[in-house]
């Protein structure tokens, strides 16, 4: 696996560019070319990929991501309140608060890894989503959601003699295809931040990390402040999603912070790929469209799609399907989710290598070198004192044997 | 022989207990600038214990250890790998993931850029000075063909050379080598005891744990020999292969 070059990494987000400004175009044909459900690809793409830089380059698993996301809206929104309707100020609000945010959970969170790790962020996320509801009603306005208000002061604007009914970018509304394009190039922005991430010493390092933790003590690496620093850059990208999120959507509610919302980010991650630069854009793209697109279907527009089989078997046909469609959408996530987990253990990205053949497999120059080989010649070795010479003959018989091995195999 | 009388390692009354058992019961050692100082001692006699306190991974019950002056008891392990202190491993502790390249250039970015610094956008490839450098030495140590394989498919030989070049391009004052022929046949250890040769003439101090006496014989300037968690003897090769406390401790099963 060679390094991509510096060029390569350009075309790809180039290319990443072209695919996302043609976005009306390339998503029409399957139903999914309208502005509003292509924005979400967009923002829930930049949560994936922000999420990705932790969860793919360092293994750690977070479930409450979606805090970061649910603190970004709410910034958002009190700067939409407070002083001013452009996005640029509220970006900067979210994208600050969820970092401090991710950098106490971080802090805390990251004296553990594994399990513990996601545990730790799943309870905080749910602390956050609980005090939502209860103690910080009133920044967050409760069950009732927080929304943007006609009299609210905006103190910016104010001074500035600017008024606009809606969040706008420069003057541009953030509704429509003008929306779509605002959350667009948001989003190949995050994806270049992203692939510079992962080219940097910076990625290299995470990406030791997940590899073997211990190992990096030993290389002189002090591993906490590069996790956390990872963890805060993730945060800082929900927090821009979720900025976005609040200025397309201005009533802000709490169930955006909810484990269903962090558990799905992780979904995307993994379906698409994780690890992997496109792979998370991948996963939202397919799991958004599936919420939007399967959950619209209903049992008439099935009996039209079915319309050419005959009556007796349409009707079970019909019945079995809208099990899945509908109401039923995430059965169908579901299955789609278990058969990548079984099948393609890389997600999306990895089937896709797959199928262009760029899948490298670990060069293995002899049989002498397979891991099978390299287990039992520790075990054999490594279980006897040296010192014992009965055991040394064995050994000797043992590491003849392998040498043989070795000989017989190479060319 | 290279040594100078500069004390690289001082071991000072060192216990470890381990729940009742002495694993290390007042161990004392210098380790001197530019020798090869092998530690020898039948299984249990708290060799790897005494690597272990030395790099940090178990703190010392009692006593210190101090390196060029500086106290190391207390110090997590990349701290004194930052120091200067490189442990290469008896078992491959690569990072499997990452390609063989990759692996020497995160020893080298950690030596020219200390324990954590923050570099978020500037490109890390074999293009780059580190990238270059990381490739000239894996030439150098016959693994110039597997640069882009990955570390976790190497067979063990070469996971072996790997560690060594990883230890050796941070360029440490001092080489810590835990049982660096375990489990090879006779030809590897004889390539693995001139490998070990260049190295020492480059002037480096090195500690080696070592079962093979062929190596430790061929290799060592000074030995200590422990047994039961204590020095028994410590000297030069010919002070210790005529030593009756050590032929009846250990040399004597193994007939050198």
């Amino acid at each position: 696996m060679k390094h991509t070059s510096k060029l390569a990494d350009i075309a790809l987000l180039v290319g990443f560019a072209i695919v996302v400004a043609l976005g009306p175009v390339i998503f029409t044909p399957i139903g999914a070319g309208y502005p509003d459900l292509l924005q979400k690809f967009a923002i829930y793409g930049i949560f994936a990929i922000g999420f990705n830089i932790l969860f793919g380059l360092t293994g750690y698993l977070s479930f409450g991501h979606a805090a970061f996301l649910g603190v970004g809206s709410y910034a958002a929104v009190w700067s939409f309140k407070l002083l001013s309707m452009d996005l640029l100020p509220a970006v900067a609000f979210s994208v600050i608060l969820a970092g401090l945010l991710a950098l106490a959970i971080g802090f805390i969170s990251l004296r553990r890894s594994g399990i513990y790790f996601s545990i730790l962020t799943l309870a905080f996320a749910q602390m956050c989503y609980n005090m939502a509801y209860s103690v910080l009603t009133p920044i967050t306005n409760g069950e009732t959601g927080l929304r943007v208000l006609r009299q609210d002061p905006r103190h910016l604007d104010a001074m500035l003699g600017y008024v606009s009914p809606t969040p706008s970018l420069l003057g541009l509304p953030i509704t429509g295809w003008t929306g779509f394009y605002i959350c667009g190039a948001v989003l190949v922005a995050a994806f270049g931040v992203s692939i510079a991430i992962f080219r940097s010493p910076f990625g290299m390092t995470l990406r030791a990390i997940k590899s073997n933790q211990n190992r990096m003590g030993y290389t002189g690496y002090h591993t906490r402040p590069y996790l956390l620093s990872a963890f805060v850059i993730s945060g800082m990208f929900a927090g821009l999603a979720g900025a976005l999120l609040a200025a397309t959507d201005p009533l802000v509610g709490a169930e955006r912070m909810q484990w269903t919302a962090s558990g799905e980010v992780v979904l995307m991650t993994i379906l698409g790929g994780s690890g992997t630069l496109l792979g998370p854009v991948l996963g939202t793209g397919l799991i958004k469209y599936f919420e939007n697109i399967f959950s619209a279907y209903n049992e008439q527009q099935l009996q039209l799609i079915f319309a050419f089989l005959p009556d007796a078997v349409r009707d079970g046909v019909v019945k079995t399907a809208s099990l899945f469609v509908g109401e039923g959408w995430q059965l169908t996530l579901g299955l789609l989710f278990m058969a990548v987990v079984c099948f393609l253990p890389g997600g999306i990205m990895e089937g896709i290598n797959r199928l262009l053949g760029l899948k490298h497999t670990p060069k293995v120059k002899s049989l002498g070198d397979s891991p099978q080989r390299d287990g039992l010649g520790e075990m054999v070795i490594e279980e006897m004192p040296p010192s014992h010479g009965a055991s040394e003959a064995e050994k000797k018989a043992a590491e003849n044997k392998a040498a043989e091995k070795k000989r017989a195999v190479a060319p | 022989m290279t040594a100078t009388n500069n004390i690289v390692l001082h071991i000072d009354h060192v216990h470890k207990t381990f729940a009742g058992l002495h694993a290390l019961a007042d161990v004392n050692l210098d380790i001197r600038e530019g020798e090869t100082h092998a530690i020898i001692g039948p299984n249990g006699a708290g060799k790897s214990t005494l690597l272990n306190v030395c790099v940090g991974v178990l703190p010392p019950t009692q006593g210190k250890v101090m390196f060029h002056g500086t106290e190391l008891t207390g110090l997590r392990p990349y701290e004194i790998n930052q120091l200067g202190v490189a442990r290469v491993f008896q078992t491959p502790e690569i990072f499997g993931d990452l390609t063989v390249l990759e692996n020497v250039m995160m020893a080298m970015l950690s030596h020219r850029d200390g324990a954590f610094r923050l570099k978020l956008v500037s490109r890390f490839d074999e293009q780059g000075e580190i990238g270059q450098r990381a490739i000239q030495a894996l030439r150098e140590r016959g693994l110039g063909e597997h640069l882009y394989h990955l570390g976790g498919a190497l067979s063990r030989g070469d996971k072996r050379r790997l560690e060594m070049v990883i230890g050796l391009v941070q360029k440490p004052k001092l080489l810590l080598l835990d049982e660096p022929t375990a489990g090879m046949a006779r030809a590897d250890t004889n390539a693995t005891i001139d490998i070990l040769r260049q190295i020492k003439d480059s002037g480096m101090t090195i500690v080696i744990i070592e079962h093979d006496m062929h190596v430790v014989f061929s290799l060592a300037d000074r030995i200590t020999v422990l047994a039961g968690g204590r020095v028994i003897a410590q000297g030069v090769p010919d002070e210790i292969k005529g030593n009756p406390k050590v032929i009846e401790a250990y040399l004597g099963e193994e007939q050198v």
